[in-house]
């Protein structure tokens, strides 16, 4: 009864959009960060997460079953990071470390 | 990672709704072709917005390009696509993103597959290549609605004719110039397949371009045999109200 | 941050008094949040389920035999834009909250791709709130929450939430998506409650 196709409007893009957010909280480039979805197990790049932008945050979702995986909302004072929707988090390191 | 103050030291227009900006960074560290900045744009007011552009051009010498195609009914790429003015400052963060990137070390084959403006960032691989002693195989299939749209024409006209083992392909979705055979439509299977590039050279691919056209360009290749392991996408688009 | 220079933005000079920190828009931005469901009317359904546990249903056809509102109303969305005069046709929660056995204080809705939004239950009466069905004298297309959202226009946008599809009465409050993610547990745009602690 309730159909989800692909939005012909493309209303999404895709987690590349996060490097820049995400980079102002961890050491680390975490668009190369591989996620493992509570849903539905299924392990995708942060960059290739189905990522929404226009709402009052971003909401990056399993490109296997489109589920919440990653939830950010930067307010002037505080960034806030939701992963319940991702099991685990796998971060490729550069040699010798992160940057400072 | 801080926001810095880039300066727009020159500026051109790539086709009639784009623009190329030339800006001056006082630490630059350099970057890797695919990645990106954000730049942060304050009104007077204090109402503030930021935005994620390609580097056109990584930048080496402490400047860096980007090419802003202006959206109809966008809120900064107007702005940034006709008024600001040599000499102005904006805010600036990057480089950043780190999946959808070239290393020029590597030397396997790549297939740039580009869908109008989503060929900035293969556009800063080329000239990555092209300024490094990189020899490996490049192939970039770009597809435009009309002749009018392409960005970088002679360039890349230049860089297709000079450089060995590369090859530049241009394919119209809407309007085809005369002489080309190829009638006017988006791209097919055909158009990805070249000796070189096959599946079977196990090339790294990178798509870029509107969602829709990633979807179908990434379907089309995993059809085509390609690993999908190998294939990397940034999807470009208005980021929404 | 730096000015930078000659940068409005997308506002409007307007002649009326905004909320603060809003700007005025003509058209009606689209914000989703994940994919647009396309619900079939035939199929809709709208469950209150109260504290005790009891539930409501009500199917299409009998939202559209009940008493129905044409509120003309302004919109105010947190990323910033308000539009003016906006006219849409559905029922108002009054009526509905009427057929149900509740003392509870708050109400947490619920959407079809899992949204949620809590407020209090006293905002939901008074004629302060609806299920529209129509904008502009048209079917509310899916992109803005057809066939069915929730609207309570004095509170901002994310509040009315789209494609609704029941209410959960409770004792206890519980925040919704938005706002178990920084932003505020009421969100009065004349207060400009944007974030929590706002």
């Amino acid at each position: 009864m309730v159909t989800t196709p692909h939005d012909p409007g493309s209303a999404h893009l895709d987690g590349n959009v996060l490097a820049g957010p995400l980079r102002e909280l961890f050491a680390v480039d975490m668009t190369s960060a591989r996620t493992e979805c509570v849903g539905c197990g299924q392990r995708a790049a942060v960059a290739e997460l189905e990522t929404y932008l226009g709402g009052p945050g971003v909401v990056a979702r399993c490109p296997g079953c489109h589920a919440a995986v990653l939830r950010y909302v930067r307010t002037p004072s505080t960034a806030y990071l939701d992963l319940r929707g991702t099991l685990t988090m796998t971060v490729p390191m550069p040699a010798g470390g992160a940057e400072s | 990672m801080r926001w810095q103050l880039a300066r727009l030291v020159d500026a051109h227009p790539e086709t009639a709704t784009a623009r190329t900006l030339t800006l001056e960074l006082d630490s630059w560290p350099g970057a890797l072709p695919g990645q990106h900045v954000d730049l942060r744009l304050t009104a007077e007011d204090g109402y503030s917005t930021q935005r994620s552009y390609s580097l056109a051009e990584v930048g080496d010498s402490g400047r860096v390009r980007l090419t802003i195609q202006r959206l109809a009914d966008g809120e900064v790429s107007p702005f940034l696509a006709d008024e600001l003015a040599i000499g102005d400052e904006i805010e600036l963060r990057g480089p950043v993103g780190g999946w959808f990137v070239w290393d020029p070390a590597d030397t396997d084959p790549v297939l740039l597959v580009a869908g109008g403006s989503g060929v900035v960032p293969l556009m800063a691989m080329l000239r990555a290549r092209r300024s490094s002693d990189s020899k490996a195989p490049f192939r970039l299939v770009y597809s435009v609605r009309q002749q009018a749209d392409v960005y970088y024409a002679e360039e890349l006209g230049e860089i297709a004719a000079t450089g060995r083992d590369v090859e530049t392909v241009i394919v119209y979705s809407r309007v085809a110039p005369p002489g080309i055979a190829r009638s006017a439509q988006r791209v097919m299977a055909a158009d990805l397949q070249a000796p070189g590039w096959e599946a079977g050279n196990g090339p790294r691919c990178y798509v870029c371009g509107s969602t829709g056209f990633v979807e179908s360009v990434t379907q089309a290749l995993v059809h085509l045999g390609h690993d999908p392991q190998r294939i990397r996408t940034e999807r470009f688009g208005p980021s929404g109200g | 941050m730096a000015i930078t220079r000659g940068f409005r933005g997308r506002r409007l000079d307007a002649d009326v008094e905004l909320p603060p920190g809003q700007y005025l828009t003509q058209d009606f931005p689209v914000l989703s949040a994940g994919p647009t469901p396309r619900i079939d009317r035939d199929s809709w359904e709208f469950t209150i389920t109260t504290e005790a546990g009891a539930t409501h249903s009500w199917a299409w056809q009998q939202l559209l035999a009940l008493p129905q509102d044409k509120p003309t109303v302004d919109i105010h969305c947190v990323t910033k834009w308000s539009k003016l005069g906006t006219a849409w046709q559905g029922v108002s929660l009054d009526v509905l909250l009427e057929q149900v056995e509740s003392t509870a204080d708050y109400a947490l809705v619920h959407s079809h791709g899992g949204y949620t939004t809590n407020l209090p239950v006293q905002d939901l009466l008074d004629g302060q709130a609806w299920l529209v069905h129509q904008y502009d004298g048209e079917d509310l297309p899916p992109e803005h929450g057809g066939p069915v959202r929730l609207l309570v226009p004095h509170l901002y946008l994310w509040k009315s939430a789209k494609w609704v599809n029941g209410i959960q009465l409770l004792e206890q409050d519980e925040p919704g998506f938005w706002e178990t993610l920084g932003y505020h547990e009421y969100g009065d745009p004349w207060r400009e409650q944007r974030y929590a602690g706002d």
